[in-house]
């Protein structure tokens, strides 16, 4: 009785949280200038990073490197939205609404709610992913053949990965719960330090050693090479290229299992700490 | 009466705050909101928590409504402690907090509403009829597909007000829900709560206040609170009735300089307040006898006071806590004698 209760909880938490989620997101006047927020500017960005390459490194589209740099940052539209989506959700309900205490008197599974608020930035950016995808592919001559994809990989890899950065997101929703002010970019601060920790850009081979290490314990960093494998049939990383396609998923299910244990374990030590220290209806005044 | 019929059980609930790093400096005093308190309100019951500002009103139902934790003591909920299992609480409360604006902006006033009580697990079609039944009650039925980032702080109070009834809680939480509201909004309102308290026996409903007269109309039983104590808790006849052996009158006086010594050295004034309206001072005396008016008359003149009016009145809640307190409700202003 009680689990099925907890359980329809669970449910309507997720399904009304998007429901909100994507009122908050669609509430644009003007469908244009909505469609160009959310869509094109992720996309402008990581061409933007293509320009750069193929112009000031001097590197040719023909190069291996090219198509491994364009997967990563593709995809990497992700680790932002996602970010964002999930943990701003605190931000927003608490200081830009005044709505934090009344969910937190209701009966809610938080953690299904604030997973909930992230639901519509990554339907938005799954579009932004395949258009930029799919420009790879047209213009800049991106090999992506669909009869060689390995679609289980591909679909698993993305499953585990958009976990990983939730609960990552859940992580960060604790932090901005217990901190008060200047968060409001948490989300994309931490996306831009991961970013070069992962090997979105580089194979972590170029990075210095430590670096390195760091990288080897992301989840983020398996998540894109499972994608790279599925699509263009390899890697470009040595340093975990070892792996068997098994491997790499198993480590990256197995650091993600690990993360959300982590993330969860540290939004209920914050959850407390507001609880005693009356931040569940604190206003920052601006 | 057993345990089982208490809908809210605090028992020396206690709430300090401590003044944050950086304004500790100037000053290292604590804030005891709440100093053990202890309360039964009864299901049915339509409980009253009046007090000043400060009082720490809001401290008790943010602790009651899980939302704080106290320092120490303990309280249950439906039963159910609220530090130990906040989850299980929220299944039975909802909670009302007013003089405050929130609300998700681009959403409209039915859309609030609704995504509330999905969150509460209301079929669809029932809480939409119940939403519009409800804006009708608090006079925004015009206004149900505006979004909310058009509606003035009042409205969207009302709207905050119609959230709290809509899901049908066994218990609910109103803090000082006429806050600021219009006198007629106000009376609608406090109907409302009467009424709906009669309609649903077996419901309870913690309301603070520190409008006197709002919980001496609507309350069952009040507990007077003031620097986180309680007081007194009794009906409000039974609190007045306290006062049954003093009597109490209400002057108006003009030309006054200096009330507050008026009666340095008159006999059988126990207490006094006073307050400026209109240019004169309103007085209110309380008499351990009835006679010794005549005195208090004479001190007047002697201060060289205009007798405008003499009126003597039925005690009120604000009496009683004056009583208690040594000063009124509203102002902090008067004097013990
Ligand atoms: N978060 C807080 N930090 C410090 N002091 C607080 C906090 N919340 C309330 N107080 C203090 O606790 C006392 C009681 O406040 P409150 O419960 O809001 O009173 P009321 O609702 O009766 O006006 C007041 O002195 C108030 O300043
Ligand atoms: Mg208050």
């Amino acid at each position: 009785m009680a689990v099925q209760k907890r359980a329809q909880e669970t449910l309507r938490s997720l399904r009304v949280a998007a429901w909100l989620g994507w009122q908050i997101e669609s509430n644009w006047t003007d469908p244009f200038l909505f469609a160009i927020y959310s869509i094109a500017k992720p996309i402008a960005g990581t061409l933007i990073l293509v320009f750069m390459y193929v112009v000031v490194a001097r590197g040719g589209l023909g190069n291996p490197l090219f198509p491994y740099i364009f997967v990563g940052n593709a995809f990497y539209i992700y680790v932002g939205a996602v970010l964002m989506g999930v943990s701003w959700a605190v931000i927003d309900d608490r200081e830009h609404y005044g709505m934090l205490k009344y969910m937190y008197t209701a009966p809610l599974n938080i953690y299904a709610y604030l997973l909930g608020r992230g639901v519509a930035k990554t339907a938005i950016a799954t579009i932004a992913v395949a258009i930029t995808l799919l420009f790879g592919v047209a213009v800049l001559g991106v090999r992506i053949p669909p009869g060689e994809v390995d679609w289980a990989m591909l679909v698993a890899a993305i499953a585990l990965g958009l976990s990983a950065i939730a609960f990552l997101g859940i992580l960060l929703a604790g932090v901005t719960l217990i901190t008060a002010r200047h968060n409001y970019y948490i989300g994309e601060g931490v996306a831009g330090a991961l970013y070069l920790l992962c090997g979105a850009v580089f194979p972590l081979d170029v990075l210095p050693r430590g670096l390195a290490a760091v990288g080897r314990a992301l989840p983020l960093t398996y998540w894109l090479e499972a994608l790279r494998r599925a699509l263009l049939g390899g890697g470009g990383s040595q340093a975990i290229g070892a792996l068997s396609n098994g491997a790499l998923l198993g480590i990256l299910a197995g650091s993600t299992a690990t993360l959300a244990v982590l993330s969860v374990l540290f939004y209920r030590w914050a959850e407390r700490l507001a609880h005693r220290k009356g931040l569940l209806d604190m206003q920052t005044m601006y | 009466m057993s345990w089982e019929e208490l809908s809210i059980r605090t028992e020396g609930l206690t709430r300090v705050f401590r003044p944050k790093r950086r304004e500790a400096r100037g000053q290292r005093r604590e804030i005891v909101a709440l100093d053990r308190v202890n309360l039964a309100v009864e299901r049915g019951e339509l409980f009253g928590v009046l007090g000043p500002n400060g009082a720490g009103k809001t401290t008790l139902i943010k602790i009651l409504a899980t939302l704080l934790a106290p320092t120490s003591g303990r309280a249950w909920v439906a039963g159910v402690d609220v530090s130990e299992n906040p989850w299980e609480v929220r299944r039975h409360i909802n909670m009302v907090s007013g003089g405050e604006s929130s609300g998700y902006g681009l959403l409209t006033v039915e859309e609030n509403l609704w995504m509330f009580s999905q969150f509460y697990g209301m079929q669809s079609g029932e809480a939409k009829r119940r939403i519009k039944e409800l804006l009708e009650v608090v006079g925004l039925a015009d206004r149900a597909r505006t979004k909310i980032y058009h509606l003035s702080t009042g409205m969207r109070q009302k709207m905050n007000f119609a959230r709290g009834f809509l899901t049908d809680p066994e218990i609910l939480f109103l803090d000082e829900p006429t806050l600021g509201l219009d006198v007629q909004t106000a009376r609608t309102l406090r109907a409302y709560i009467r009424d709906w308290m009669d309609r649903h026996p077996d419901r309870t409903i913690l309301l603070t206040t520190h409008y006197m007269y709002e919980a001496d109309e609507l309350c069952d039983r009040v507990a007077i609170i003031d620097r986180g104590k309680v007081l007194a808790c009794d009906t409000p006849a039974a609190l007045k009735r306290t006062l049954q052996r003093e009597a109490i009158f209400r002057l108006r006086v003009a030309a006054l300089a200096d009330p507050k010594a008026l009666f340095q050295g008159v006999t059988g004034v126990h207490r006094f307040t006073h307050a400026a309206r209109d240019g004169c001072v309103e007085l209110d005396v309380v008499l351990g006898d009835e006679n010794a008016i005549l005195a208090v008359l004479g001190g007047i003149q002697r201060a060289g006071g205009q007798l405008l009016s003499l009126e003597k009145r039925e005690p009120t809640l604000e009496d009683v806590f004056v009583r208690l307190v040594g000063r009124g409700l509203g102002s902090g202003e008067g004097a013990g004698a």
